[in-house]
């Protein structure tokens, strides 16, 4: 199956071991997107490799700039201004709705169901006309800025954030009224793709894959960064670990960062948007390991300084290529239809599986 | 970095049973030291500052867990130190497995996020393998390195975290290096007839392997 296959988000290629229509092995041929991103980092300055981060996971650059902005800064022991740090949480969780739109609407269409994508379309875009107005860019953003932000939040920001949050309440019921319990959409997704908690944790498998699977776990609660700390949210979490689970758990997550952004625009500090950070930055020699709940998952940066302005290296953790890892545990056993379900539900970025 | 000088300090106080997040701050100055990296800023009124020290980060971490560690595996247990709060082990290669468990198991760093590698050419043992560990039940990390020369194995640790699988095969293809056994390795992200390591440090930023862009894209360069 694949590499150009509608239902595989890219260009991902899936070698099928089929007995009749049932799946008995399985095994993800990957690369066909690999740019090189971790040796290009080693050619650029930590300033130069930031909007290269946006490149991975496309459909959520703003999350990947903020781990790779929050590594730097660890490997620098500085700081972003508190202001700087609420409107990048604001920022990073319209992001986090933007992704679960976009996998809503394609997972939705993977398995069939054709109207969610055009309702997921219509609210997504008005995050990005945000992120248009915040910062000129809809996909890749570069939105953050080492050390905090290069732009202040334009006049009308925290109105726009507020109207799509008011708004979003009731477009999240009305996607739930077409999927929740739609008998077809039921029988698509109960019992499907089953990923037990232990098998989850043993794959690495992080983000609302795990979270569906029972264990309640997230980085933003576990060591708060960006400005979590300051603001109150749930996490969801599943009891069996199927497709349907993993569905309610995204639904459940879009309504929490709805809830995080309406508290944040509530009190937005003042002061400046960018810290003391300096030019040219030559970070002491040493080593990082940062991670980020991205909406798929960890997304972690393994940087080493050798206190030159550009990184030694630079190592990162992208969650699509771990998660996808746990595929062939989660298909085995179902049938080919199935496989677009589980492919969907894993929730991948071909960009940031190859890098 | 692990074979960086270490600090000359004297060790801090051995802290509780928490490796990484309840040890002290590293007694080097926090924030500050990043300004030391600026160009010359606005304000030039005082006097120009006496030169600072280099900043060490790297301190010897000695707490309740790391003695835990060497006590069981003693001489295996090369080095324990602390980089910005954060604790780094270094193993022997050939115990890696057996630590792997013993982490897993007994000091719950049950999830392993991330394994990679980075290359010092000018080492003799040129390779560093690094394996972050995360312990969902006390929310730590935990890295821990093994030094590996050019030809020689590092186990596999496919057998502790399936998770392993992907990410050793992705340290193959990168830089080459083997770890015995693993139950499939062979390149990921790269063609499987592709020759030459990319991530090695000897590897230039344009270079390719002119023979397989020819062959399989039928141009001359990539570039």
């Amino acid at each position: 199956m694949g590499p150009q296959h509608p239902s595989t988000h890219g260009v991902l290629r899936v070698k099928l071991k089929l007995d009749g229509e049932r799946v008995i092995g399985s095994e993800c041929i990957i690369g066909y997107l690999h740019r090189g991103v971790e040796k290009i980092a080693e050619n650029r300055t930590y300033q130069q490799f930031a909007p290269y981060v946006d490149r991975m996971d496309y459909v959520a650059a703003v999350s990947s700039g903020l781990g790779y902005c929050e590594a730097v800064e660890k490997l620098l022991l500085a700081e972003a201004p508190p202001r700087a740090r609420v409107i990048r949480t604001i920022l990073t969780e319209l992001q986090r709705i933007a992704s679960h739109l976009l996998w809503l609407g394609t997972h939705a269409l993977d398995i069939g169901a054709l109207t969610p994508l055009f309702y997921c379309f219509r609210e997504r875009e008005e995050i990005l006309k945000i992120f248009e107005k915040y910062c000129g860019a809809r996909l890749t953003t570069h939105a953050f800025r080492i050390g905090g932000l290069q732009y202040e939040a334009y006049d009308t920001f925290e109105k726009d954030v507020e109207r799509f949050c008011k708004d979003f309440e009731s477009r999240i019921a009305e996607y739930e009224t077409l999927l929740t319990n739609n008998r077809i959409w039921i029988g698509r997704t109960k019992g499907v793709g089953i990923l037990t908690a232990a098998d989850a944790i043993a794959f690495g498998v992080t983000g609302p894959v795990l979270r569906a699977s029972g264990v309640k776990w997230d980085i933003r609660k576990a060591a708060p960064y960006a400005a979590y700390d300051q603001y109150k949210f749930e996490i969801p979490v599943g009891t069996t670990g199927d497709t349907y689970d993993r569905y309610l758990v995204r639904m459940e997550e879009m309504r929490q960062s709805r809830l995080i952004c309406l508290q944040a625009i509530e009190n937005i500090p003042s002061g400046p948007i960018l810290g003391k950070v300096g030019k040219v930055l030559k970070p002491p020699p040493g080593e990082v390991y940062h991670a980020i709940e991205a909406p798929k998952g960890e997304i972690g940066y393994y940087i080493v300084s050798d206190g030159t302005v550009m990184p030694y290296r630079v190592h990162i953790r992208p969650p699509s290529f771990i998660n996808l890892q746990a595929f062939d545990r989660m298909v085995r056993g179902h049938l080919v239809a199935d496989v677009v379900a589980i492919i969907g539900t894993i929730d991948i970025v071909l960009g940031e599986v190859d890098r | 970095m692990a074979e960086e000088p270490k600090e000359p300090k004297p060790p801090q106080v051995p802290t509780g049973d928490k490796p990484a997040s309840s040890a002290p701050t590293v007694s080097a100055p926090p924030a500050k030291s990043a300004d030391a990296s600026a160009p010359a800023g606005p304000p030039k009124a005082t006097a120009p500052a006496p030169p600072r020290p280099p900043v060490v980060l790297q301190t010897p971490l000695d707490n309740e867990f790391v003695t835990r560690v060497q006590v069981k595996f003693g001489a295996a247990l090369l080095e324990a130190i602390q980089d910005r709060k954060q604790a780094i082990l270094l193993v022997d290669r050939s115990r890696l497995v057996e630590i792997a468990l013993h982490l897993r198991d007994e000091e719950k760093f049950d999830m392993l996020a991330d394994l990679t590698a980075v290359d010092w050419p000018k080492r003799e043992k040129r390779f560093d393998v690094v394996l972050n560990l995360y312990s969902f039940a006390k929310n730590e990390r935990l890295m821990v390195k093994a030094h590996a020369a050019d030809a020689e194995e590092v186990p596999s640790v496919v057998s502790v975290w399936p998770t392993a699988n992907w990410q050793e095969r992705e340290v193959f293809d990168m830089f080459g290096i083997v770890f015995s056994g693993h139950p499939d390795l062979k390149r990921i992200l790269l063609p499987d007839e592709w020759q030459g390591y990319p991530l090695r440090k000897d590897y230039d930023i344009l270079q390719q392997d002119t023979a397989w862009v020819r062959e399989n894209l039928g141009i001359e360069s990539g570039q």
